[in-house]
């Protein structure tokens, strides 16, 4: 594509994701329109909006315990997904082209079976799987599983580079041109040791063959989402895309130049690597319209009694005595070990709690604001509000300025909440000429305009 | 729907055959891929197996069930072979099943899965979506697995080298109790997790601000000597509220765990005298396990070759085996004749109390397209098969009710709610 802009500076072409609207509170559930989370005809509703805007993927989360809070299983959110790779592969049957990402674990999980799971997935969907690879260490979680919570949380990073250099090689032991079926002379296989792996490291000791001939596209595409420095540098080293979290301008360019800087540490171009913030949006008629709709979603989002769930992550402590149209407590956070609410990646998050109170109360004060009016103050407003244009501007304006490569839009709706943005956003870059009007290649690494896998095996773990 | 009054859970002796088609590779004979109207490059591919499956249901079977394991293909039930003369590779099963079960609407989908080296809370999600995509065909047929090769694959449990002979020593025995007491474990943790919600767990009570009325959703605290699952389920309870557990038994231990665990076994009876001997283990087993009133269904597995010109089958199947360099062994008795003859088996074979079969095609497509098209009309014109679908559920084809939600049962007044609502 030739299209410059002003500045003279090619344009980048924007990459699109549709987040099934996930297991918190972004996802409105008590709105009409809202439909099931569970039955398939949603998945392939949403899948089918994006692959009829030309999208590049559909996203899959997981969360491997139901949350908890105060010891009791959380029940304001959306609760209950299906197993990742099974929907999938299911989806493969109704789409032809979008590629199909999926969030996998790599602490409660094993290589062999997961790289048959993405391999197989990959011949099913002819090359369109993507894997985003997360980590976790929990004992709550372990609860679930076998080996119970067995990983310290320093060696979750070991473990998920060890899994992922483990599944490479199991990618890779099949160079691709192995099965002949030849039936005139009778020979299936070409070679006789086709699979054969050996990985030994701190985490694991396998060996034998793997079952899988080689993948349509090598291996799945890999995602990361985590945003540590360690994080960052295993995305450096390993992934193919980012799922950021740095939805604003700012941020965005920051966290781009930050990850891309690292890429030439490990010999690889700039363009070998994808950046996609997870975004929200909300379309309007008028601008002033959009925003008006953003509001009402937005305390769809938090109810009061959501307001005083989102309290006590902070506060850690239980506030169910508390009024939520009524002000902050004057009680402090409880420092220290988090105890009020399990199973979610948010608690986690190194902030000072004391800080973060202080800052809340001041914040109320100066605007007036009651417990819920506050949370949603605090909890941030949609990343793209206006009509289809400015929103359609704004998108590619963040993307021409190195904010990122594209988008993972999270809908607040299940299953129709891509619909308008397929019908009137998409058009409006497709005019831009800085999205595809139809799909060019057949495999999600062709849609992510990354490099082909070429056939390497993998080192030792060091 | 067409009623069939002959399906009547209430009269299984009056019931029609059920028949159930295992689906591996390009099928079971070692050579039928290179059968001419084999597509052994093609079996990696969605196609292959949405056509299949489409043959399957149009032929109006029951149920199809995939094989699967989690190592190479081999001749040594034990240990890996170096082969290169026959079909090496496959894909997941639970996958395939997925990927075919939006392209059908009425065939049961049973995939293989290890439960020796796999998480019952990832199969058990697994399956339970399956059951939602499928909206209502899911089940899914539970394997042990003794190869060391696999062992070494996973990493995570000492390697135990197993040999034929000595299954029926004691030291043998032990191994198998464990192995197969592990898998009634793990079944239990899967039917514990699929009713870990119960049916009308989802309020979306927007009064109270609250999505899930969560004193409907249970811990199962499962606690074994192997391992323990705390649950609940991050997948809500499949439509079949519990998809169907099947598994293939040659022997006491397998045959336990069949009585014990399962709803449909998978047996290798020579005859029908060696059937019935099959049937009462597996009913004392199940009346051990205080099941006396649940149905198990059990299907014999044959492997078939089938030809409407009689003494053709048997010359195809010599033509099989001299390009095989071998004649033909199975686990399973091998059937060589037209489908008048096999319906004569089949016959006689139920007499002894089995429900139903499933048919191991020698070949495929080949051997599948003469059971849809040529044993099917066959048993339809005995009045022994189908003729149209009477349920849109595999429960509802087996005869086998929606159960109860074990944790509902536990509060009377909520098994009084789900009842009515079933």
């Amino acid at each position: 594509m030739s299209n410059e802009s002003s500045s003279g500076k090619p344009l980048k072409r924007i990459h699109l994701a549709a987040h099934f609207p996930g297991v918190n509170n972004t996802t409105v559930w008590s709105d009409p329109q809202a439909g099931s989370q569970i039955e398939f005809s949603s998945f392939a509703h949403l899948a089918r909006t994006a692959e009829r805007a030309k999208f590049d993927f559909l996203f899959l989360a997981e969360g491997l315990r139901l949350r908890e809070q105060n010891g009791r299983i959380y029940d304001l959110d959306v609760v209950g997904r299906p197993d990742t790779f099974t929907v999938l592969a299911a989806l493969a049957a109704v789409t032809d082209r979008l590629g199909l990402a999926g969030t996998i674990n790599s602490t409660f999980n094993e290589p062999y079976e997961v790289a048959r799971q993405f391999a197989s997935l990959d011949h099913l969907s002819a090359g369109r799987s993507a894997w985003n690879v997360v980590t976790s260490w929990d004992a709550f979680t372990g609860e679930n599983f076998r080996r119970g919570g067995f990983l310290r949380e320093e060696d979750r990073y070991a473990r998920a580079r060890q899994f992922l250099e483990a599944s490479w090689q199991l990618f890779d032991s099949w160079r691709g041109d192995e099965v002949l079926a030849d039936q005139a002379s009778g020979v299936f296989l070409g070679d006789p040791r086709a699979g054969e792996f050996s990985y030994r490291s701190s985490e694991f000791d396998i060996s034998g063959r793997f079952d899988v001939p080689r993948a349509p596209q090598g291996r799945p595409v890999i995602f990361q989402a985590g945003d540590s420095e360690q994080g960052r540098e295993f995305a450096a080293a390993s992934a193919d895309a980012i799922f950021s979290r740095h939805g604003t301008l700012d941020a965005g360019k920051a966290f781009y130049a930050d990850v891309k800087a690292r890429l030439a540490r490990y010999g690889r171009s700039p363009d070998s690597l994808k950046i996609l913030p997870a975004v929200t949006f909300v379309l309007g008629e008028s601008d002033a319209e959009a925003h008006e709709k953003a509001e009402v979603v937005r305390r769809q989002q938090v109810s009061g009694q959501t307001a005083i769930k989102l309290l006590e992550q902070v506060w850690n402590r239980d506030l169910s005595g508390y009024d939520p149209e009524g002000p902050l407590p004057e009680v402090d956070p409880l420092v220290g070990e988090h105890t009020v609410a399990r199973g979610r990646a948010s608690v986690r998050m190194n902030r000072d709690p004391l800080a973060v109170a202080r800052e809340w109360r001041a914040l109320a004060e100066a605007k007036n604001l009651s417990i819920r009016d506050l949370v949603i103050e605090v909890s941030g407003r949609q990343s793209f509000i206006g009509t289809p244009a400015r929103v359609a501007e704004e998108l590619n304006r963040f993307v021409q300025e190195d904010a990122g490569d594209g988008f993972i839009l999270a809908p607040h709706l299940t299953p129709g909440g891509l619909d308008e943005f397929a019908d009137t956003v998409v058009p409006l870059l497709q005019e831009r000429g800085v999205f595809r009007t139809e799909y060019e290649g057949s495999t999600l690494r062709e849609h992510l305009d990354l490099p082909p896998v070429t056939h390497t095996r993998t080192k030792e773990a060091i | 729907m067409p009623a069939s009054p002959a399906a009547s859970p209430s009269s299984p002796a009056a019931s029609p055959l059920h028949l159930a088609v295992a689906l591996d590779g390009a099928g079971w004979h070692p050579a039928a891929w290179r059968e001419p109207d084999a597509r052994p490059k093609e079996l990696f591919t969605a196609r292959y197996w949405a056509d299949l499956a489409a043959e399957a249901e149009h032929g109006l079977l029951d149920l199809l069930t995939i094989e699967d394991g989690l190592s190479l293909q081999s001749e040594h039930p034990f240990e890996p072979d170096a082969r290169t003369d026959r079909v090496r590779g496959r894909l997941d099963a639970v996958l395939v099943a997925a990927r075919i079960a939006p392209l059908t609407s009425r065939i049961g989908l049973v995939p293989t899965a290890i439960v020796t080296h796999t998480e019952p809370f990832h199969l058990s999600k697994a399956v339970a979506t399956l059951d939602f995509v499928s909206e209502g065909r899911a089940g899914l047929r539970v394997k042990v697995s003794a190869r060391v090769d696999e062992v070494a694959h996973f990493g995570r449990r000492e390697p135990r080298a197993l040999r034929l002979e000595e299954l029926d020593s004691p030291a043998g025995r032990a191994v198998l109790a464990e192995a197969f007491g592990e898998a009634e474990d793990y079944v239990e943790v899967l039917r514990r997790l699929w009713d870990s919600w119960e049916d009308d767990a989802e309020i979306r009570d927007a009064a109270t601000g609250r999505f899930i009325d969560r004193d409907k959703l249970h811990y199962i605290d499962f606690e074994g000597s192997r391992f323990s699952v705390r649950g609940p389920s991050i997948t809500p309870r499949p439509p079949q509220g519990q998809p169907l557990v099947a598994a293939l038994a040659h022997r006491g231990e397998p045959f336990r765990l069949a009585g014990r665990a399962s709803d449909l076994a998978f047996v290798t009876p020579r005859d029908a005298d060696d059937a019935r001997a099959i049937l009462a283990e597996i009913r004392s087993a199940q009346r051990e396990a205080g099941r006396e009133a649940e149905t198990v269904h059990v299907f014999a597995d044959l492997v078939v070759f089938l030809e409407e010109r009689p003494g053709a089958a048997a010359e195809r199947l010599a033509r099989l085996d001299a390009a095989a360099g071998a004649e033909y062994t199975s686990d399973a008795r091998v059937f060589a004749g037209t489908p008048a003859e096999l319906a004569d088996l089949l016959v006689e074979f139920a007499a002894a109390g089995l429900t139903g079969f499933r048919l191991r095609p020698g070949a495929l497509p080949y051997d599948l397209e003469r059971i849809t098209r040529g044993l099917v009309p066959e048993l339809q014109r005995r009045g022994l098969f189908r003729t149209a679908y009477e349920a849109s559920t595999l429960r509802g084809l087996l005869g086998l009710p929606r159960p109860a939600n074990r944790y509902a049962a536990a509060a009377p007044a909520d098994a009084a709610l789900t009842a009515a609502s079933a």
